[in-house]
């Protein structure tokens, strides 16, 4: 365990000064500042609409772009970027003769891609609350202050964060196993937009296809009730949710099969 | 024995690169792992730090199994193989912090390891900035920040000019007398002679040579060289007289020494047949050239 928690901060130290921990900041920061000055701009059209409507139309920038293409696209950069430094810098090798057990080093790689998107998520929902409320506050006539949605913004982008790690375990076994940017992020994004036609065209089995799920999650976030309009309820835990944990798990451990068999180079 | 492989074999798919190498490395020594490029040596050295698992063998560190004890043995190994792994974006001192973290080894160790290697005034420069040598240096740093018992080093020097050779050549003395054993390959035996005090010579993954340097010397027979002004006619005139010849060149030829007489027989015989001697002694081959010899003989 302590081998892990070493390893863990090691990622840290030397990621923090990179595009790869610094996308996980300001893509969500770009996305609803963009969100932001859209509705701030065009606040007469938005006027005087039911908070719900507003909430609902200001995250949908996040959650839509997201959705698409962005988070399978965002996951598989991180994937990349937290192997490509150790492959750019030939460490491989000393990363696996140290006195830290394969599995820790694996591990805590892993954890960490999986600390940088889940980061990135949190900020999607804190950001979308705050630049909510802010809009409220500064143009009154956007009744964002109506209505309350803090609670479903953030299972909506726990959600997506959970249908995106099947991709980010295949994703950073294929980084792992090839050093150049092509091959994992020209096969990634082959992946992204198949899976993009498998979902948009409703194809029933798309919630087996990892690269669907982010997609196929959006869609089958409200829960179908009969309730009153004002009111919805998230689906957290859906089929393409379950799909992409178990294909992460059974990946990651595979991945981590294939790297205790294999010579480092 | 600091390290004790038996029976070591390696194969890359049908291609093997080690067979069967049993390496000896006496505790406090400076042991030159030898060979031309190509003969197994980096394989070797993975295969001791447990980066290939060998075929074939068994391998003991510190009289210890490495693959049951794996960690426990690399808590006492530093390794530089091949090119120094550095984070070309941190600087060089971020590079012994991230290090030193992984091996929980304080601030303190860092700035000595940065004094050692002379890369104080740099060590808040970006090590994509550095020079080979500087790299180099910060390799070897790296390597020793967990004060280890054990230093492999590969092919430390290669790429290096004459005063970054020194400057390594005088850090691995100086890391021997702290105690320690360095184990470092190189593919000259010019580069090692004069530090080492025992060698391994590899060629095509076998061990064809394993001893101390004077052992290595003792090897090496003395022969008679004899500049003649016909190196052919001299060579002839000699085989016809049941004298090997062990190499003939346009302006010398050599002969392996039996003893003092036969020098002077020998000069009577090319005189008295009309050939001018220019000068007849008695030579060592330097050890580059008894290096050479045995990995060619494979």
């Amino acid at each position: 365990m302590k081998g892990f928690l070493l390893s863990f901060r090691s990622e840290f130290y030397k990621t923090r000064k990179t595009l790869g921990f610094w996308g996980s900041i300001i893509l969500p920061l770009a996305i609803t500042l963009l969100a932001f000055t859209a509705i701030y701009v065009k606040s007469n059209s938005f006027a005087n609409k039911p908070g719900m409507m507003l909430w609902i139309q200001f995250s949908m920038i996040s959650l839509g772009s997201m959705g698409t293409l962005l988070l399978p696209i965002y996951t598989i950069f991180v994937a990349y970027s937290v192997n490509n430094i150790e492959h750019k810098a030939d460490t491989w090798k000393t990363l696996f003769s140290l006195p830290i057990s394969r599995w820790a080093v694996y591990g805590a790689k892993y954890a960490y891609a999986f600390f940088l998107l889940a980061m990135c998520m949190s900020l999607f929902t804190l950001l979308n609350i705050g630049f909510g409320n802010l809009l409220g506050v500064i143009k009154p006539e956007l009744k964002f202050g109506e209505y309350h949605m803090e609670k479903e913004l953030a299972q909506v982008f726990f959600k997506l964060l959970l249908s995106a790690l099947g991709i980010l375990s295949i994703q950073f076994l294929l980084s792992l196993l090839w050093s150049d940017f092509l091959k994992p992020m020209g096969l990634g994004f082959i992946a992204t937009v198949t899976g993009v036609i498998l979902a948009t065209n409703n194809w029933e089995y798309a919630y087996l296809f990892p690269y669907a799920q982010p997609m196929a999650a959006i869609k089958s976030m409200i829960k179908n009730q009969r309730g009153p309009a004002d009111k919805f309820e998230i689906n957290v835990f859906t089929q393409d949710v379950y799909v992409s944990l178990i294909v992460a798990v059974v990946v990651f451990f595979v991945g981590y099969y294939i790297v205790q068999k294999r010579s480092v180079k | 024995m600091v390290i004790r492989t038996q029976g070591l074999s390696f194969s890359f798919g049908n291609q093997q690169v080690v067979r069967s190498l049993s390496l000896e490395v006496p505790a406090g020594s400076i042991y030159g792992f030898l060979g031309p490029n190509g003969a197994g040596k980096t394989t070797t050295i993975k295969m001791l730090l447990n980066l290939l698992q060998a075929g074939e063998g068994s391998i003991q560190i510190f009289d210890k199994d490495l693959q049951s004890n794996r960690i426990e043995i690399l808590k006492q190994i530093g390794s530089l193989i091949e090119q120094p792994a550095i984070y070309q974006h941190l600087t060089g001192k971020e590079n012994l912090l991230n290090r030193a973290m992984l091996l929980q080894v304080g601030e303190k160790r860092v700035n000595d390891m940065l004094n050692l290697v002379q890369l104080t005034a740099a060590a808040n420069k970006k090590a994509g900035q550095y020079s080979l040598g500087m790299k180099q240096r910060l390799g070897i740093a790296l390597a020793l920040l967990n004060d280890p018992k054990l230093l492999v080093l590969d092919e430390p020097t290669n790429g290096l000019d004459p005063n970054g050779i020194i400057e390594i050549h005088e850090l691995m003395m100086r890391v021997v007398k702290e105690g320690k054993t360095v184990f470092v390959s190189s593919h000259l035996l010019s580069e090692v002679e004069k530090m080492a005090t025992h060698v391994g010579i590899i060629n095509n993954g076998k061990l064809m040579f394993q001893g101390t340097i004077q052992d290595l010397q003792n090897i090496n027979q003395p022969h008679i060289y004899i500049e003649t002004d016909n190196s052919a006619d001299a060579a002839n005139l000699l085989k016809r007289n049941h004298i090997d010849i062990t190499e003939v060149e346009n302006d010398y030829l050599l002969t392996p020494f039996v003893s003092k007489q036969q020098i002077g027989d020998i000069n009577n015989l090319l005189v008295q047949n009309g050939i001018t001697v220019f000068g007849i002694n008695k030579q060592h081959k330097d050890l580059e050239r008894l290096f050479l010899d045995i990995t060619k003989s494979n």
